[in-house]
């Protein structure tokens, strides 16, 4: 007999969420979504929740299991039995809950829609569909498999410490739009992406790898988001600054110049973002921590400028 | 054990102590490390921002170099780990990818074959032969340090390149506090970011993250954080006075990296592992050390 920890929330009856366990005898094959059901059809109808497909398709049943979101049609309950064959079920993480296992989706999608998710072109529409080859449209295939179930905005690392990040299913899907070879607002988007919120305050924690249950992986589409940015010369804010001379001190020496990052990131006439950076420096200093004064260069160093030569970079 | 050692950039720069505490770490286990002199930055992830196949390639020569010397390749930073994995991993599923990266290596005297194994130092000491050293050579068992693991994204997700067993559950950094001695606290956040990665573009939530983490550890009942990434280290532990303010909590818990908390338990004193240079004190760790036996 297992045990289904299952976080409730009712706030008409009572204003905190609590835990609630129920026992089942998991079905041989019984997805966590044939479980909840069961529960609900035959231990207590009042239970809440979102669901659909049963095909990992509509993306409706996102919710958390042992502490990780998971689409509950798509996972085998037995797999996510702990030692004391419990498990335990919460909403998605990162928005509001409305009542058990459903969140408020409105600030995901108020993202999404913010990214402006649909081409964008000058030109009237032709007779017939914006064609694409094979090619063009394998730049955008893995975001364009996002089924929208808030997995990765649930997980995600920095949303838990600041809302206003746009969160990666919509980054995901603004690079859908910034790799489309019909698009024709790239630069504006890249710009509108590199702004605080968006790209550059991803955390790489790969949690929304981990949690998307697609192949769109959110944090490498970011990262390619990026790419196009600073292709595009959207260069004027720290992200960017700290990717170029993170790549200009590996170009130079094969090594990171540690010194040198953190004054480049935040811009030689950041006067503001330049006096953030004496306390921790003096810290280091103090501590004798901070990096050697006379940066070395790695051994073979030619053969690594060889390589940014050879590449174009 | 014998092993080529790419030891990242941070450990040669702001946590030097890393390094000095992975020498001797190594000396103490009888670990044979050849530092890769010629190895270039890993990227962090972030040369590939600029272009991925650029990152690639550098990674490939450095493993390629590891080949050469037919070593398998050991990494003492998360960061360093996942990069290289992931280079790894894109070339081994790619043979066309990679037949073009070795052709730009070739001109450097440089062919990558994928023979020599990326494995992060924690993941050398979980291994039998890992375990079975430390257990032989401990000289000073960590008995009642109370010690909380802070494992750094990159080695844990994606967890298909992870050499932990169940990243969103590990053990593996628990079960080496446990032969060390040491009493491992399980806290939430131990697979969390500690946000780094974003100090220079959202320094508010970036350290609200390694606040967060902290608070958990200290509220679990730790006396130390250990970590395996320097740039955790960085985080938790440089900007720590800056994390209290932000908090608004009066605390202060020592980060080692995991290399200091071996070296410990294989008789080292703290000065040798110059746990004096952290910008944290770790007073509270000496005081609760054992007489080397």
């Amino acid at each position: 007999m297992a045990t289904f920890r299952i976080k409730r929330y009712n706030p008409e009856i009572k204003p905190e969420p609590y835990y609630e366990d129920f026992q089942l005898e998991i079905p041989e094959g019984a997805t966590l979504l044939d479980c909840i059901n069961q529960i609900k059809w035959t231990l207590d109808g009042t239970l809440t929740y979102r669901m659909s497909c049963r095909s990992a398709i509509c993306g409706s049943c996102g919710m958390k299991a042992n502490g990780h979101a998971q689409l509950a049609c798509q996972k085998q309950a037995t797999s996510l039995l702990d030692k004391n064959d419990t498990i335990t079920v919460e909403p998605l993480g990162n928005m509001e809950p409305v009542k058990d296992l459903v969140v408020d989706f409105e600030p995901f999608w108020d993202k999404v829609n913010k990214i402006k998710p649909y081409l964008q072109t000058d030109d009237s529409p032709p007779k017939k569909e914006r064609t694409q080859s094979p090619d063009q449209f394998h730049l955008i295939d893995d975001a364009s498999t996002c089924i929208m179930c808030g997995n990765c905005y649930s997980d995600c690392n920095v949303l838990e410490v600041d809302d206003k990040f746009l969160g990666p299913a919509a980054l995901a899907k603004a690079q859908r739009f910034v790799g489309d070879s019909r698009d024709e607002r790239t630069l504006e988007r890249v710009t509108e992406l590199s702004e605080p919120g968006g790209i550059w305050d991803c955390t790489h924690c790969g949690e929304c790898v981990e949690r998307c249950p697609k192949p769109a992986q959110p944090f490498y589409r970011i990262k390619e988001v990026m790419a196009v940015a600073l292709e595009q010369g959207v260069h004027n804010n720290n992200g960017a600054r700290h990717a170029l001379s993170f790549v200009k001190s590996v170009k130079s020496s094969g090594r990171l110049n540690e010194n040198m990052i953190p004054v480049e990131s935040m811009g030689y006439f950041n006067i503001k973002g330049l006096m953030e950076l004496i306390p921790i420096g003096l810290r280091m200093l103090l501590k004798r921590k901070i990096p050697p004064i006379i940066h070395k260069s790695i051994e073979d160093v030619k053969d690594v400028k060889r390589i940014f030569k050879e590449l174009g970079q | 054990m014998k092993f080529a050692l790419f030891t990242g950039c941070v450990s040669q720069g702001a946590t030097r102590e890393l390094m000095v505490s992975t020498k001797k770490a190594a000396e103490g286990l009888g670990i044979d490390f050849v530092e890769m002199k010629s190895a270039a930055c890993c990227g962090a992830g972030v040369v590939g921002e600029k272009s991925s196949i650029l990152a690639d390639t550098l990674n490939a020569r450095s493993f390629a170099i590891a080949e050469k010397q037919g070593l398998d390749l050991v990494t003492i930073c998360s960061t360093c780990q996942g990069v290289l994995k992931k280079t790894e991993c894109n070339l081994k599923s790619d043979p066309e990818y990679k037949k073009k990266i070795n052709h730009i290596l070739s001109e450097g005297g440089h062919q990558y074959d994928g023979t020599s194994r990326i494995k992060h130092f924690a993941n050398i000491l979980a291994t039998d032969e890992g375990m079975t050293r430390l257990k032989e050579r401990i000289k000073r068992p960590l008995t009642g340090l109370k010690v909380a693991a802070f494992y750094g994204c990159y080695v844990l997700r994606p967890s298909g390149l992870s050499d932990f067993d169940n990243p969103d559950n590990p053990t593996g950094l628990e079960d080496i506090f446990e032969v060390l001695g040491a009493t491992p606290v399980y806290y939430p956040s131990r697979t969390k970011c500690c946000g780094f990665p974003i100090v220079m573009m959202n320094k508010t939530a970036s350290l609200e993250m390694a606040g967060n983490a902290l608070v958990d550890a200290i509220e679990s009942g730790a006396d130390c954080v250990v970590t395996g990434c320097p740039l955790c280290h960085l985080n938790l532990d440089s900007y720590q006075p800056e994390i209290d303010k932000l908090m608004q909590k009066k605390y202060s818990i020592p980060i080692l990296h995991l290399p200091q908390l071996v070296a410990l338990a294989l008789g080292y004193s703290p000065k040798e592992l110059d746990m004096d240079k952290h910008i944290v004190s770790t007073l509270n760790i000496k005081r609760k050390l054992h007489p080397v036996g």
